[in-house]
């Protein structure tokens, strides 16, 4: 648990004039598992994009298991089958059944035999605890499900990062437990992830470290313990205070 | 009365059915809810009745009431004779069948457009039906196979060499134009200001063009030499089919993987050379029929199948070409696709027919059913791809952020993702489009193609059957055959979209 598998170094981007990420530096190793929190707009969903490259940079450099991501984004597919993501508005293929969604990439990515690829799907399904509705189109199913389905999806190519945007965001509340307790089971398993949330129970509960950005740049940086008991920045305490009410 | 007040209630007689006091099912009950239900509504069905009864009945009335139906010339069909105010000619349609479904076609050879026709139906019924298996060799052989296959039927005529002749002779014609190119620039520098430089240029292009010609030349040579042989053609198949095997081997993963490619290959030309043998095209096939013979239904639907299927492809390849990030292959769709939706298809039609002969070299002709072929197809296209665009604008962007998170590239993104979506978003508006396009096609009887109306303008003329009725009933029955075409497509369309659907239906 001591190489980074994450390390992103002097990390800039502009959108037009606006600069939107600011000299970021952050390291994952292994097995850790970082919550980035933030208000909306600072820059926390960018950041997390830019790792498997849906968004473009100008300055900086990010290497993920030793594959370098540089603002030419060379390298870009090979960074991306290592990483898997989770969207908030889960984006699953609507014209494709559960099953389908699930053994799509493995079949046209890594070139797997059919069968293979939904034994093994149906493992996944199996884990985030929806076998049944794999022939299910997922306009089918509820939110906590669909989301489920695509922690499923991501999961089917044996990524060695997982990255959340706001996974429960677009979710009704009573879901948002069956998706969270997914993530959980995720985590104890040993995956290294990158939630953005604001579901701080899970930071508190899951968290090795929480990273508070504001502006475009990393504000604090802690364990949760540290971060929740003592936030030392004023930004933080004030966004913790209206957070936390 | 039983006494429902009281706490304790035991039914003694159970309640027989009896009718409702207004009727409200049943002729009646319909007539007293829906069509006299209120004063509008009155109104509304007595207007409709009426229309229905001017339009209706005297449909009716000519078509089949009225109608002749039996003769052997136009003085069956004259009241004098009939005893009644004649309605639809039917003898008239049944003597004219053949000339408004082959045009002139000759008579002898008519039995290869009903195998064309038959071919067709054979390879397209099961095409539509989804219950049935191997869509993929189906698709194939309608789409690549039947086109080269129905040419040669209809058309007729063989082939002198096979895929090695025909790339040199590509080739061969590619250099040739470079070389006229470096020629007409060296004659012009005899007489041109800019002399020098134009005499730099020409000298390279023609010894670019010379370059080709060495490059080429064992390629040309082995043709010229092939030429020679007594089996010209099967010689030149048995090298393509090796070449060609070798290289679907070497593609499909060698040794390890690429048998079925081989395999797949080597029945691909075993059918080819099925398909050569019994059309006999390796000594001159069948008498050719030149297109200018073709008419009628015939010509109707060569025009609009072409049309529909190529169609598709050039528009969904302009409306990906007018969302792409590269500025040329926007740029160049965008003015594609703005050229001809601003011109008339009739100005197309003119233009390739009497115009583009003017423009090109003289000894290169194309037919002239091809060449309204191309401007339709092109025509389509156009609009198709301005309704396939409004489906990938109704795609949202995280569509394609997921399958690019999950490392699928541009191609299969587009092919897996992006367009099967697209395209279930917009059937309507494709087969508006394939309807309108198959109306469009008696369009080209301006350009001397006669299709099923041309032929049937045509046939008017004839005295024999010259009658008061006579237009009358030739577009009686055009309106007819037109009408269950594009009702089938409509249909189809229907059908095809309540399918693939089924995920939108909760």
């Amino acid at each position: 648990m001591s190489d980074p598998i994450v390390k992103i170094s002097g990390l800039n981007k502009w959108y037009g004039e606006f600069h939107v990420l600011r000299d970021i530096d952050l390291e994952v190793k292994k097995g850790e598992r970082i919550v980035i929190c933030g208000p909306s707009g600072s820059g926390k969903s960018t950041l997390i994009r830019c790792i498997n490259a849906l968004e473009e940079f100008q300055e900086g450099e990010i290497v993920v298991d030793g594959i370098e991501l540089g603002p030419n984004l060379k390298h870009v597919d090979a960074v991306r089958r290592e990483v898997g993501m989770v969207f908030q508005s889960f984006n699953l293929f609507p014209h494709l059944t559960v099953l389908d969604n699930c053994t799509l990439a493995p079949i046209w990515v890594r070139n797997i035999p059919k069968r293979d690829a939904e034994a093994t799907a149906m493992k996944f399904l199996e884990r985030v605890k929806i076998p049944h509705q794999a022939n299910k189109f997922p306009g089918q199913m509820s939110g906590g499900q669909q989301q489920r389905v695509a922690i499923a999806r991501a999961l089917t190519m044996n990524p060695k990062v997982m990255l959340f945007d706001e996974p429960t965001s677009a979710l009704d509340p009573e879901m948002v437990k069956e998706v969270l307790d997914t993530m959980v089971d995720l985590a104890e398993e040993g995956m290294t992830m990158l939630v953005v949330t604001h579901e701080m129970g899970f930071a508190r509960e899951v968290a090795n470290r929480v990273v508070f950005m504001d502006a475009g740049q990393i504000i604090e940086a802690n364990t949760p313990n540290e971060f929740f008991a003592a936030p030392q920045h004023a930004r933080t305490k004030l966004f913790l205070s209206q957070i936390l009410r | 009365m039983t006494d429902i007040t009281s706490s304790t209630f035991v039914r003694r007689n159970l309640l027989t059915e009896r009718p409702a006091p207004v009727k409200t099912t049943g002729f009646v009950g319909l007539m007293r809810t829906r069509l006299f239900n209120s004063p509008t509504n009155i109104l509304l069905t007595i207007v409709g009745a009426l229309l229905l009864w001017f339009t209706i009945i005297p449909s009716v009335r000519f078509l089949l009431v009225d109608a002749v139906w039996a003769g052997t010339d136009r003085t069956a069909c004259l009241t004098e004779n009939a005893g009644f105010v004649v309605g639809a000619c039917w003898p008239y349609i049944q003597a004219k069948l053949p000339q408004l479904i082959y045009g002139f076609y000759p008579e002898a050879e008519r039995w290869r457009v009903n195998l064309t026709l038959f071919l067709a139906a054979a390879l397209l019924v099961p095409l539509l039906v989804p219950r049935l298996p191997s869509k993929g060799l189906n698709a194939g052989l309608f789409f690549f196979a039947f086109p080269v296959v129905a040419f040669f039927l209809l058309h007729g005529g063989g082939i002198s060499g096979f895929g090695l002749s025909w790339t040199a002779g590509i080739l061969q014609l590619f250099d040739d134009s470079i070389i006229g190119a470096g020629q007409v620039l060296l004659n012009l520098s005899k007489t041109s200001a800019m002399a020098p430089l134009l005499w730099v240029i020409g000298n390279l292009v023609v010894l670019v063009g010379t370059a080709i010609y060495w490059l080429i030349f064992p390629l040309t040579s082995l043709r010229d030499q092939l030429q020679g042989t007594g089996q010209s053609v099967w010689a030149d198949f048995a090298i393509t089919a090796v070449i060609v095997s070798l290289i679907a081997f070497v593609l499909g993963g060698g040794v390890r993987t690429g048998w079925r490619a081989l395999a797949s290959s080597f029945a691909t030309f075993v059918a080819i050379a099925i398909v050569i043998k019994l059309m006999g095209l390796d000594h001159g096939g069948l008498p050719i029929v030149q297109t200018g013979l073709w008419g009628g239904l015939l010509v109707t639907l060569v025009v609009s199948v072409t049309g529909i299927v190529t169609s598709l492809p050039i528009g969904i390849a302009l409306a990906l070409g007018r969302r792409s990030t590269i500025p040329l292959i926007r740029i160049f769709s965008i003015a594609f696709i703005e050229f001809w939706r601003g011109v008339p298809l009739i100005t197309v039609l003119f233009f390739a027919t009497y115009m583009l002969p003017l423009f090109l070299p003289g000894n290169f002709t194309v037919d002239g059913l091809v060449r309204a072929l191309v401007g339709i197809a092109l025509f389509t296209g156009a609009y198709q791809a301005e309704n396939v665009r409004g489906g990938l604008a109704a795609i949202p962007r995280g569509q394609g952020e997921a399958a690019a998170a999950l490392g699928l590239s541009w191609w299969k993104t587009t092919s897996l993702i992006v367009l099967p979506q697209a395209l279930r978003h917009v059937i309507p508006n494709l087969v508006n489009s394939f309807i309108s396009l198959f109306k469009d096609t008696s369009l080209v009887s301006i350009v001397a193609l006669f299709d099923l109306l041309g032929s049937l303008r045509a046939s008017f003329s004839d005295p024999k059957w010259s009658t008061p009725s006579t237009a009358f009933t030739g577009f009686a029955f055009a309106g007819i055959i037109y009408f269950l075409f594009c009702f089938g497509m409509s249909r189809y369309s229907l059908f095809v979209e309540h399918r693939l659907n089924a995920h939108r239906r909760t």
